[in-house]
């Protein structure tokens, strides 16, 4: 089943700019997605369409299988959304937030001051519920927003940006607690910029740009597609310059730091014993960038400039 | 959303409403309840003593009703006026927004909660009148409909203020340059019968004349016009007011892109 499918979804604002240009997407009941892009892709935007803050222009919006435009009510009973920025009354008791918009879902009170307990718990903000929301740290407000979403308990999870201005800490333990909501079977939704938090838990992805998809696929085979990686090697001893290893690109990035660029095709091993036999002892070694990082901006690269040009 | 559905929403959304003015009590019951005190004792004490009778009554007992109407009208605009706008300019209306609220129900409890401080407000200054004044109420129904349906036309006439508002300007543009000048034109402090024969019409225009007038009636039993033609008035523009404020928020202008 799917738990959200978007059928030629377009979006021009009154300004004329065409911020979606007829986008395609289905994400399945219990997956974990991404949807990823550069700023002004539209992903705010398709976000915006599905939770109601944004008018569409044309296209079709269905939450499973409950249209927005025909079952709006039903459709947004199944969605919790976090969005970007902080959006809750800063002058508010933590608790109320909580409280009031399980109300606005037609929760009756015994039962929103339950979850909001439940929630609160689950999040480490128990102790601040009495607090203004005003006074809580960056971190605390993103949890804040995280339990306001789930308190009618929805079964579709949408994060906008989740761990944007977040500490690795913390941002961690929000990684564990999405994982194990996931678990549970919701289906979680997430945008990000952080794109090794993308490839750590997500099993889907789609990539936006300019208004359209340019990529909608499994983390899986879209890392397949990687057809270079390129990692970085600390070396015990200083050199000169940077060896020449048959099948690999080399550089010298400073005395003690090469730089090898590794065909799919070519083993490490086959590195290895070339850099031992030419006397290079390597201590460490690492990712130059994220694979998905590598990906990402090797898609966005390809896909626009012919398609703005078109 | 079923019918048990939307009233748990619609109070949830009263409520908070509630709570937003009562918390900040000193910026939203005080002033009123003291602007008012400062209106009878200069306006009516001082110079009322001077000025005699106006329209069978002295002129303190004259001017009561129109204070708290004044009072009732200042305070249902601006809840909703200021409550709305804050929500859009800090982003959270889109708690409403996602849930599944009908529009009628975000209007509801936003009027409703207008109104309620409204009539708070309204309340206080009547008891705070009773030291200055004895009042009693001639025509209870009408007296209540009245300040109920009042409270409600300037509580949507917020909603629709704060719906177009884009800065912190535009909702003080109206009630300082239309509202005020309104209702000190509506015949709180004078009665209309001695204007000139061209003013006088053209305050009837002015719809804060009926509902002034309307008040007046129920309170102390006499009215510068006819009392059933105002509640019609009054009624009509509520009608116009809410499907107007309703058809802006279901259409998401000012709130959705």
């Amino acid at each position: 089943m799917s738990a959200l499918t978007i059928r030629n979804l377009t979006k021009t604002y009154a300004n004329g700019v065409q911020a979606l240009k007829g986008i395609d997407l289905e994400v399945k009941k219990g997956d974990f997605f991404a949807l990823l892009g550069p700023n002004g892709a539209g992903k705010s935007t398709t976000i915006g369409v599905i939770s109601s803050l944004v008018n569409k222009t044309g296209g079709d919006v269905s939450i499973f299988g409950y249209s927005l435009d025909t079952q709006r009510s039903l459709a947004k009973k199944q969605i919790g959304v976090v969005p970007q920025e902080f959006n809750f009354n800063q002058f508010e008791k933590v608790f109320d937030i909580v409280v009031t918009q399980a109300g606005f879902y037609g929760i009756p009170a015994p039962l929103a001051r339950e979850r909001a307990e439940k929630y609160l718990r689950q999040l480490g903000l128990w102790d601040k519920r009495d607090k203004q929301s005003r006074t809580l740290s960056g971190g605390m407000k993103r949890r804040l927003m995280i339990a306001r979403a789930l308190v009618h308990e929805p079964e579709l999870l949408i994060l906008d940006e989740p761990t944007a201005g977040v500490d690795i800490e913390l941002r961690r333990s929000m990684w564990d607690f999405l994982t194990s909501l996931n678990e549970q079977g919701k289906t979680i939704i997430l945008t990000t910029h952080y794109l090794e938090e993308a490839e750590s838990l997500c099993r889907h992805i789609a990539i936006i740009d300019h208004g359209i998809i340019a990529e909608n696929t499994d983390m899986k085979s879209l890392l397949e597609q990687l057809q270079v990686e390129t990692f970085v090697l600390d070396l015990a001893r200083p050199v000169t310059e940077a060896p020449q290893l048959e099948g690999f690109e080399v550089w010298l990035r400073d005395a003690k730091t090469l730089e090898v660029a590794v065909p799919k095709s070519e083993s490490l091993n086959t590195l290895f014993v070339e850099l031992a036999r030419l006397n290079f002892e390597v201590m460490s070694m690492r990712n130059k960038a994220n694979r998905l990082e590598e990906l990402f901006v090797r898609l966005v690269e390809q896909n626009l400039p012919g398609e703005q040009a078109s | 959303m079923s019918a048990r559905e939307q009233w748990v929403a619609f109070l949830t959304l009263v409520t908070k409403e509630i709570r937003r003015f009562t918390r900040i009590w000193p910026q939203t019951l005080l002033p009123p309840a003291i602007t008012m005190t400062l209106y009878f004792v200069i306006f009516g004490n001082l110079i009322g003593s001077r000025i005699g009778e106006m329209g069978g009554f002295d002129y303190m007992q004259y001017i009561v009703p129109g204070l708290i109407m004044m009072s009732v009208i200042q305070n249902s605009y601006g809840n909703v006026v200021s409550s709305f706008f804050s929500t859009k300019f800090q982003h959270s209306i889109e708690e409403m927004l996602v849930s599944p609220m009908p529009s009628h129900v975000i209007l509801n409890g936003y009027v409703v909660g207008g109104m309620v401080r409204g009539m708070l407000v309204g309340l206080i200054v009547s008891l705070l009148s009773l030291f200055f004044t004895h009042l009693s109420m001639q025509h209870v129904f009408i007296t209540i409909t009245v300040v109920v349906l009042t409270a409600a036309l300037f509580a949507l006439g917020g909603f629709i203020n704060a719906t177009f508002a884009t800065k912190f300007d535009d909702i003080a543009i109206v009630p300082t340059f239309i509202l005020t000048p309104l209702t000190y034109l509506g015949g709180v402090f004078y009665s209309i019968d001695l204007l000139p024969e061209f003013w006088r019409t053209v305050s009837l225009a002015n719809p804060i004349v009926y509902m002034v007038n309307a008040f007046r009636y129920g309170v102390l039993g006499v009215s510068d016009v006819n009392v059933y033609a105002s509640l019609g008035v009054i009624l009509a523009f509520v009608i116009a007011f809410y499907l107007f404020a309703l058809w802006l928020l279901h259409r998401g202008t000012g709130i959705r892109h």
